[in-house]
């Protein structure tokens, strides 16, 4: 992995928050996938398990102010930025009270108070969006950054390429964040993408561009800290192309046969997040009540969110005619 | 009293860019060549601007249709007010995802949390032989998504009022500049505001036929007029200048007074809006209909090349007079 001279270390209280941020997109897709089990939420449920590490460190360096896109796989960004759960819960399950009223659903959600602009369902389209926010905060004078997240699948669309040379070229405040599960569905990456690295991509584009451990804190932490920097002064871009796995298929029911067990045994095995919590204890960065407390305060908290979700109503009919356009449009 | 100023539809489009980039800078410009440094655009639409708003608010951009839309998007959804330009509307084609599934749909999408208040300006025609790749008229198109305006107009006043509302639009607008109407300089109020959304222009009052057209087709039933007159038939003329939303209303009422209806455009006929206009018109009004609705519209082929060919794609005036001669039959 690229090395980053005098790369910034995480403290105790960093280590801590990133974990907690896991923790709670974890505890979330359990208490998510169990509910799709009793059939209480019938969607295509695209799991992110295991690259958790990525937005918990990246958002770790965010504030409410700036502004993320993300795609289909991107339920652990928006928790990972601190999209309120209540909400949250009542989207995935189209009910009124919804982020979007429930008209946007898993694949489509929008919370633009804590800074979650746009998810798509389409492959690439976060990062020419993001672009257009950061070009915004630009002229704002703000310092406020924008992240695209994107799939190493995504980086071989045209609009990838678009993006890169656009953000590059009018020094946008954008940080192009690839999560390279290494499948794009159930296609290998080998078997997608001409180049063994993403981020010789970059070079293309004049932009600084890094291969990162995504399951490796410290690795994150150095290079988030060091492109989010560079973004707020004003440096331009950079693409952090994040290496990590994906433990539950490309989408919840699908059988994995594309994979190898052998590759899918090693990285459950390497699981980043029981990882840091051994981690933390061990380097005492926090006692294992604290983490148990933690545990227990997340999990209240996602039980409370999915109750409110699933017994909220559902949206009335008139939603059909509203929010077309800012005038809701006769029958 | 306003006084009238003879100009071109170039003329008209840039003297709305200029005055809302000066009443509001949140309005912003890009696309490929918008720079005064690239020459303000293929026709000079542009030109000026960033000389007057400066580079920052006037972007020239790479050949990346994609990128040029997200980024017009993008920065609508964060409070600017942005006019992007798609050179040709065939290449609207290579950015139907930033149009088709994200500007069009976010509002939507996010239960109106956000809105993509954009205008995206480009140019089409047949009759310049610029043939498939240059010339479609692909109005029907954005017309069937719902969440996207689609405004095509015909006469410079109404370019320049239109273009002034697409701006202050909350949504995205489609703004299809049409060729064949660009360089007829026409009487264009000094003080000319903006002109409604949806709203169509009845060019010329008649009892007998109705006649709904809009953009380029406009001024080729225009120049029907005469022919028809002289046959003795009274045509109704509506420009429709909006086609979506489009003018029910006053489609509606001037079917209704004169019982016959012919809708013309440039696009192909199959499929295309006029289908939309004539099945509306004979759900609403089919006992008062004196004659089958009839439309005029291109072939199903590409705009072809040749001279001869592309004449023949095109509905011309002739054509009108004659469609109007079968309905009054
Ligand atoms: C433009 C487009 N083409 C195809 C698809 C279908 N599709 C959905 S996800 C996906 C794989 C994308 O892989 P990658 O970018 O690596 O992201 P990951 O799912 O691994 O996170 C495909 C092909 C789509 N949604 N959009």
């Amino acid at each position: 992995m690229a090395e980053l001279s005098n790369a910034p270390k995480p403290a105790s209280e960093d280590l801590v928050d990133i974990y907690r941020r896991m923790l709670r997109i974890e505890r979330n897709e359990d208490a998510v996938l169990a509910s799709m089990r009793r059939g209480r939420l019938t969607m295509p449920y695209y799991s992110a398990r295991g690259q958790e590490v990525i937005p918990s460190t990246i958002s770790h360096f965010l504030n409410d102010e700036d502004q993320i896109c993300t795609i289909y796989r991107g339920i652990q960004d928006m928790v990972a930025k601190g999209i309120p759960l209540k909400p949250l819960w009542a989207e995935l399950a189209g009910r009124v009270d919804g982020t979007c009223k429930g008209k946007g659903g898993a694949m489509h959600m929008t919370h633009p108070e804590t800074g979650i602009m746009v998810t798509t369902g389409i492959v690439g389209s976060s990062m020419p969006i993001a672009n257009g926010l950061g070009w915004a905060a630009k002229l704002d004078g703000s310092k406020r950054v924008v992240i695209a997240y994107f799939g190493d699948g995504a980086s071989n669309i045209g609009a990838f390429h678009e993006s890169l040379n656009m953000a590059s070229l009018w020094k946008l405040p954008v940080i192009f964040v690839c999560a390279n599960n290494r499948f794009a569905e159930h296609t290998r990456y080998e078997d997608g993408t001409a180049v063994d690295q993403i981020s010789k991509r970059a070079v293309g584009y004049n932009m600084p561009g890094f291969t990162v451990d995504g399951n490796d804190p410290d690795d994150m932490f150095a290079h988030a800290s060091a492109a989010i920097q560079r973004a707020r002064a004003g440096e331009g871009p950079t693409l952090l192309e994040c290496m990590t796995f994906r433990f539950r298929g490309h989408v919840i029911g699908d059988d994995d046969k594309y994979m190898t067990k052998e590759e899918k045994e090693a990285a459950m095995a390497a699981d980043p997040l029981p990882a840091l919590r051994a981690r933390l204890v061990s380097e005492g960065h926090a006692t294992e009540e604290e983490l148990t407390n933690m545990q227990e305060k997340i999990e209240k908290e996602v039980e409370e969110a999915r109750d409110f979700g699933l017994e909220s109503e559902l949206p009335s009919l008139d939603e059909l005619r509203r929010d077309v356009f800012a005038e809701e449009i006769p029958a | 009293m306003s006084e009238m100023v003879k100009m071109h539809a170039v003329q008209a489009i840039n003297a709305a860019l200029h005055e809302a980039m000066a009443a509001d800078d949140k309005v912003l410009v890009l696309g490929e060549d918008v720079g005064d440094k690239e020459g303000g655009g293929i026709t000079g639409i542009t030109s000026g601007l960033s000389t007057k708003f400066g580079d920052d608010r006037v972007k020239s951009t790479p050949i990346a249709e994609q990128a040029i839309m997200g980024a017009a998007i993008g920065a609508a959804m964060a409070g600017y007010k942005v006019v992007a330009e798609i050179m040709m509307m065939n290449f609207t084609t290579v950015a139907m995802d930033m149009i088709v599934n994200h500007a069009a749909k976010l509002r939507f999408m996010s239960g109106g949390q956000t809105s993509v208040p954009i205008v995206i300006r480009t140019l089409t025609g047949a009759g310049w032989q610029t043939a498939g790749q240059h010339s479609d008229f692909l109005e029907g198109w954005f017309a069937h998504v719902a969440g996207i305006k689609v405004v095509c107009p015909a006469f410079p006043a109404d370019y320049k009022g239109l273009m002034l509302s697409c701006i202050q639009d909350p949504d995205p607008c489609i703004f299809v500049e049409a060729g064949g109407t660009f360089f007829i300089p026409n009487d264009v109020p000094d003080d000319q505001g903006p002109i409604p959304l949806g709203k169509a222009n009845v060019v010329q009052e008649g009892t007998d036929v109705t006649i709904v057209t809009w953009s380029a087709q406009t001024i080729r039933t225009m120049a029907a007029a005469e022919a028809i007159a002289e046959a003795g038939i009274s045509a109704e003329i509506i420009d429709l200048r909006t086609i979506s939303p489009w003018d029910k209303e006053t489609v509606l009422a001037s079917v209704e007074k004169t019982g016959r209806l012919l809708v013309a455009h440039e696009a192909s006929r199959n499929f295309g809006p006029g289908g939309e206009i004539a099945a509306t018109v004979s759900e609403e009004l089919f006992g008062k209909l004196k004659a089958p609705v009839k439309r005029l519209g291109g072939p199903t082929c590409a705009v072809p090349f040749a001279k001869n060919l592309e004449t023949a794609f095109i509905v011309q005036p002739e054509d009108i007079v004659a469609a109007v001669k079968e309905i009054m039959a």
